[in-house]
C-alpha cells in the first residue's frame, strides 16, 4: 500500500538536493500557485459578455455570465425572448451555475495537489484546470444552441423568427437586434491558469523526472 | 525532520496564496461590476468644431433668403436649436394656469417635456381615473364635492441654503387656496393641502431658504374659516392672512399639524418672498387695496378696479417668521376652523409684523441674491422701489414710524427704509436677478423686459452706475412674470430669461378666438444693452403665471420606479402588489379581488368574471424595469384609466353596476403586440335582467 502510494506521489526531495537546486524545484510550485490564484480570482469576474443593440434601446442591453450567475438586463431580455418563444435564461445551465464555484474550488485544490505529487500522475490532477476554458466555451455553445433551436412554435413572432444558433463569440443578429459577444476577464484568467498549469507541469517534469529516475536507480541498486 | 521542514514552508505558502487570492478577488469585484457598464460600440459621435465651407455658406444664405431670415434670426436659431438626443441645459417648471397642471419645458430649446397633473384630473397620467376612493379624487374634494380644476399660479422649487436642490416642487392654486407638493423623483403630485382659512389665495407658493416652510399668502379679504359677512362689515369682519406650511422633507409632505397662519388686515395680500442670507428669518408680502374698498358697481359705488387703486401708497408687509414660529410653538395662536392663527394683536405687541409704504398696486416683492434688498414693482407706478434690510432692521429698532394703520400695525418711515427708486417704464410687475449684478423687471404696459443695475455689493459686478435702467427689450405682448435661470436664488446663473407674455395676438397662426400665451426666451448672457429675444413658444394649455428655471443636472429623476410593486402614493414598495404566480380572481361575498400583472404584451388574468353589483378591487402591477416601457390600463364605460409606469403598482375599486362584456386594454403603445394586450371584464347581469333579456 505504502509503495503504491509512493509510486503515485513520487519521492520526496533530499534536503541537500533542494538546497543545491532551489529554483528547479520552486519553479513548478510557483507556477501552480499563480495559476491557482488566477483561477480563484476568476470567480469574481465575468466570463462572457453579450451586448444587444436595437433602435429602441439606445444604451444597449447587456448580459454578463459569471461561473455561478448571470447578470445584466436578464429580465428585459427574457421579456423580449418570450416573443420568439425562447425559454427564460434562468433555465439554462442551472447545474453548471449551481456547481460553478465548487468546481473551481475543486480545480484549485487539485492543482494544489499537483504540486505535492512528484510523479507524472500529477498531470491527472492538473488536467481539469487545463481543460476548463474549453469546457466552458463548449458548454456555453451547447446551451445557446439548445435554446436557439428549441423555440416555442406557438410564440407570437414564430413566423418571422425561425430557430437559430446565437453567436457565442463575435457579431450576430436576431430580429432588429445586433449582438456582440466576447469572452470576459474571468475567462481569460481561466485561460491564463490553464497555460500556467501546462507550463508548471513542464517544469514539474523537468525537476522531478531525474529525481524519480535516480530514486528508481537507487531502488534497483539496492535490489541488486 | 526533512519532511516536516518542507511541510511547514508549504503550509505557509498555502495560507499566503489563499489570502492573496481573496484579496485579489475582493479587489476584482468592483472591476467586474464596471464591466457591465462598459462603453458600447459606435457611441454617439462627438460634435466636431464647425467650419463652414464656401458651398455651405452659400446653402445657408440661400435658405435664409428663401425663409426671409436675417443674421440675428440665424444666430437665434443656432443658440436654441437642440439636435435630437441632445439635452437642454435648464428645465423650466411653469404653472399651467387654469389647466391646473405644471409644465416642464426645456431651455434653450423651449420644447415641452411634459405636463404634471396637479389640481385637475388628467387622463394620460391616470390622475383621477382610478375608480371610487381614488386618493387623487379624495384630495381634490372640498367639503365632499370634487373640485376638479385649479388655477395654478406660483411654482416654488425646494431650496437648501437658498439654492434650488431639485427635490420638490410646490405650487399654489389661486381659485381654491390650495398648495400641492410634487416629488421630482417621479414628477408626480403627492399631496394637496387646502387652506382652512380662506377660499382663494394668490401668494402661494414661496419657500424659506431651507424649505422649512412653504409660504401661502392670501389675496381677497375674507371671513377667515370660510365665514359669511356682507361688505358693510368689511373692516370689522374680513381679514387677510398668510399661512406657513411646515414641510417635512424626510416624508416629502407638508406637516399640517405643525403649520400655522398669521392674521393680517383685509388688504389684498399679493406675492411673497422669503428673506435669505442678510434677511433670513423675515419674509415679505406686498399688498393692495389698503383703501379697504368694497366695490359695489351695481349700487353706483366705484368698481373695485378704481376703489382699490385710489391711494398712491400701499403696504409692504415685513414679517419676522422665526419669531412668529416661536409664538406659535409657545401656544400664542388661537384656532380658527381648527387651524392655529396668530392674531393681529399678538403680531403687533410681539413685533412680528411691520408695514413699509410701497408704490401703489405692486405685484412683486423680490429679494436680491445676497438678501440685502427687497425690490417692489409698483404695477401702477413707473418705478421699482428698493428697500434695504439693514435700514428696515434699524428703523424697527429705532421705532422710526410714520404712523399706524387702521388696525394698529406700525408703518415704518418710507425714507428711513428705502434704498433707491429706479424708473423703468410703465407697469413694472416682477423682478429677477442674474450673476452680473443686473436685475430684470417685466413691464406689463410697455410690453418689455427692463435690465437695470443693482447697487450695494452688486455694483462691483457691472460697469454701470448703480440703480439705473440699462436697456429694455420689447416682448410680445403684455408680459406678466419673468424668470431668469435660478434667478430668485442666492446664486443666479444669468444666461437665459423667460418672458411670460399674456397675449400673443399676431405671433402665431390664428387658433380661433382663444389664443395661446407666448413664452419668449431672452438671451441675457451678454452684459450691457444686448438682450435679444431668441424664441417664441406658444403655450396653448392654460395661462401660466410664474415659472422657475433650474439647472437640469440638479434633478435626480428616477428613470423607472426603484422596485417592481412600487406604490407612488407612499413612495415605497407595496406589500399588496401582486407577485408572479399570485395572479387571479378571488371572491368574498360580493367583494371581488383581482390580482393582475401587466407585462409586455399581456395582462394576467385576461378574463375576469364578476356579477352585476359586485364591488371589484383590481390590483395591478407593471412588471417592467425598462425605461419607457409604460403600460396603461383602461376599462371603457367605467371611467377608469391608469398609467402604469415601469414597476408601478395601482389599485382600482369600482362597483360593477353596468352588466355586459367590457374589453379592457393597455392604453400605452407598449410593444409590437400592444393591440393584443387586452382582456375582458364580464359583468354577469342579475337574474331578473337575464330573464328580461330572454323575454
Amino acid at each position: 500500500m505504502c509503495r503504491v502510494l509512493e509510486a503515485i506521489v513520487g519521492p520526496r526531495i533530499p534536503v541537500e538536493e533542494l538546497r543545491a537546486h532551489r529554483l528547479r524545484y520552486a519553479t513548478p510550485t510557483v507556477l501552480f500557485m499563480v495559476a491557482r490564484v488566477l483561477l480563484l480570482v476568476s470567480i469574481f469576474l465575468p466570463y462572457w459578455h453579450m451586448e444587444l443593440e436595437a433602435p429602441q434601446y439606445p444604451k444597449g442591453l447587456f448580459l454578463t455570465a459569471y461561473v455561478n450567475h448571470l447578470t445584466g438586463d436578464v429580465r428585459e431580455i427574457d421579456g423580449l425572448n418570450h416573443y420568439i418563444g425562447m425559454r427564460s435564461l434562468g433555465e439554462a445551465a442551472a447545474f453548471e451555475r449551481a456547481a460553478g464555484v465548487w468546481m473551481v474550488v475543486a480545480m484549485f485544490l487539485l492543482v494544489e495537489g499537483a504540486a505535492f505529487v512528484h510523479s507524472k500522475w500529477a498531470v491527472l490532477l492538473a488536467l481539469p484546470a487545463i481543460a476548463f476554458p474549453i469546457v466552458f466555451v463548449a458548454d456555453l455553445y451547447f446551451w445557446m444552441r439548445t435554446f436557439g433551436l428549441n423555440l416555442d412554435p406557438g410564440a407570437p413572432l414564430s413566423a418571422s423568427v425561425k430557430p437559430f444558433v446565437p453567436t457565442v463569440i463575435g457579431e450576430g443578429g436576431i430580429g432588429q437586434f445586433k449582438t456582440y459577444a466576447e469572452m470576459g476577464t474571468g475567462f481569460w484568467l481561466a485561460v491564463g491558469c490553464a497555460v500556467l498549469t501546462i507550463a508548471g507541469f513542464v517544469f514539474h517534469r523537468r525537476a522531478y523526472k531525474p529525481l524519480m529516475e535516480r530514486a528508481r536507480g537507487a531502488l534497483q541498486e539496492a535490489a541488486a | 525532520m526533512r519532511t516536516n521542514e518542507r511541510k511547514g514552508g508549504k503550509r505557509g505558502a498555502v495560507v499566503a496564496m489563499l489570502a492573496a487570492g481573496t484579496i485579489l478577488g475582493g479587489l476584482a469585484m468592483p472591476a467586474g461590476a464596471q464591466q457591465e457598464g462598459r462603453r458600447r460600440r459606435g457611441a454617439a459621435q462627438e460634435a466636431k468644431a464647425v467650419e463652414l465651407a464656401p458651398d455651405q455658406v452659400a446653402q445657408l444664405t440661400k435658405i435664409a433668403n428663401e425663409r426671409k431670415l436675417n443674421v440675428d434670426d440665424l444666430l437665434a436659431a443656432a443658440k436654441t436649436y437642440t439636435p435630437s438626443g441632445r439635452h437642454d441645459e435648464y428645465v423650466l417648471f411653469s404653472s399651467g394656469g387654469q389647466s391646473g397642471q405644471v409644465f416642464a419645458i426645456g431651455v434653450p430649446s423651449m420644447r415641452l417635456l411634459r405636463s404634471i397633473a396637479v389640481f385637475t384630473p388628467e387622463s394620460w397620467q391616470g390622475y383621477g381615473f382610478a375608480g371610487k376612493d381614488d386618493p387623487v379624487i379624495e384630495r381634490l374634494k372640498f367639503k365632499g364635492t370634487l373640485n376638479a380644476w385649479g388655477d395654478t399660479h406660483h411654482p416654488a422649487l425646494s431650496e437648501t441654503k437658498g439654492d434650488y436642490d431639485g427635490q420638490f416642487l410646490f405650487i399654489g392654486d389661486k381659485a381654491n387656496a390650495r398648495v400641492a407638493v410634487i416629488d421630482l423623483r417621479d414628477w408626480e403630485t403627492k399631496q394637496i393641502v387646502k387652506n382652512p382659512l380662506t377660499i382663494s389665495d394668490h401668494g402661494a407658493s414661496f419657500v424659506t431658504p431651507n424649505t422649512d416652510y412653504i409660504i401661502e399668502g392670501g389675496q381677497y379679504g375674507t371671513v377667515l374659516g370660510y365665514g359669511y359677512a356682507l361688505p358693510e362689515d368689511y373692516q370689522k369682519s374680513y381679514r387677510g392672512m398668510v399661512t406657513m406650511w411646515k414641510f417635512d422633507r424626510e416624508k416629502g409632505r407638508i406637516d399640517e399639524a405643525n403649520s400655522f397662519a398669521l392674521e393680517l388686515p383685509p388688504y389684498w395680500q399679493d406675492l411673497a418672498d422669503a428673506g435669505k442670507l442678510a434677511s433670513d428669518g423675515y419674509f415679505f408680502v406686498n399688498s393692495f387695496n389698503t383703501e379697504l374698498a368694497t366695490g359695489g358697481i351695481e349700487k353706483g359705488n366705484p368698481p373695485f378696479e378704481a376703489g382699490v387703486s385710489k391711494r398712491d401708497m400701499d403696504y409692504l408687509h415685513i414679517v419676522d417668521w422665526k419669531k412668529a414660529e416661536e409664538m406659535f410653538k409657545a401656544g400664542k395662536a388661537t384656532k380658527i376652523n381648527g387651524f392655529p392663527v396668530i392674531g393681529l394683536e399678538t403680531s403687533i405687541t410681539e413685533g412680528l409684523l411691520y408695514f413699509a409704504p410701497e408704490p401703489k398696486s405692486p405685484h412683486g416683492v423680490d429679494v436680491t441674491p445676497d438678501g440685502k434688498f427687497m425690490v417692489v414693482a409698483g404695477k401702477l407706478d413707473p418705478h421699482v422701489t428698493v428697500y434695504s434690510i439693514d435700514k428696515v432692521k434699524k428703523a424697527i429698532a429705532e421705532k422710526k414710524y410714520s404712523g399706524k394703520d387702521t388696525y394698529g400695525v406700525p408703518i415704518l418711515d418710507f425714507d428711513a427704509v428705502m434704498e433707491a427708486q429706479v424708473e423703468l417704464g410703465l407697469g413694472p410687475l416682477h423682478t429677477q436677478f442674474d450673476n452680473k449684478g443686473y436685475a430684470y423687471t417685466s413691464l406689463f404696459l410697455d410690453s418689455a423686459v427692463a435690465r437695470w443695475s443693482l447697487g450695494g455689493d452688486f455694483a462691483k459686478l457691472h460697469s454701470e452706475q448703480p440703480w439705473k435702467l440699462v436697456t429694455k427689450t420689447p416682448v410680445q405682448y403684455n408680459i406678466g412674470h419673468l424668470s431668469a435661470a435660478e434667478g430668485d436664488t442666492v446664486s443666479p446663473d444669468g444666461n437665459y430669461l423667460i418672458a411670460m407674455n399674456k397675449w400673443s395676438v399676431d405671433r402665431f397662426l390664428c387658433t380661433g378666438p382663444l389664443l395661446p400665451q407666448n413664452f419668449q426666451l431672452v438671451d441675457i448672457a451678454a452684459p450691457g444693452t444686448a438682450m435679444p429675444v431668441l424664441y417664441d413658444m406658444p403655450v396653448g394649455v392654460g395661462e401660466p403665471h410664474y415659472c422657475q428655471m433650474i439647472k437640469a443636472d440638479k434633478l435626480k429623476s428616477w428613470p423607472v420606479y426603484p422596485e417592481v410593486g412600487w406604490n407612488s402614493h407612499t413612495q415605497s414598495l407595496d406589500p399588496r402588489a401582486p407577485k408572479k404566480g399570485e395572479e387571479g380572481v378571488t371572491r368574498d361575498g360580493n367583494k371581488v379581488l383581482v390580482k393582475s400583472i401587466a407585462i409586455r404584451s399581456h395582462f394576467s388574468p385576461e378574463h375576469v368574471e364578476v356579477n352585476e353589483g359586485d364591488i371589484v378591487t383590481w390590483r395591478i402591477v407593471a412588471a417592467e424595469t425598462t425605461q419607457d416601457a409604460t403600460h396603461g390600463f383602461c376599462i371603457g364605460a367605467y371611467n377608469i384609466n391608469l398609467s402604469l409606469e415601469p414597476g408601478e403598482f395601482e389599485e382600482v375599486t369600482f362597483v360593477a353596476d353596468k352588466p355586459g362584456t367590457y374589453p379592457f386594454y393597455c392604453t400605452e403603445f407598449c410593444s409590437a403586440l400592444h393591440l393584443e394586450m387586452m382582456g375582458y371584464l364580464h359583468v354577469k347581469p342579475k337574474a331578473d335582467s337575464v330573464s328580461d333579456a330572454r323575454r
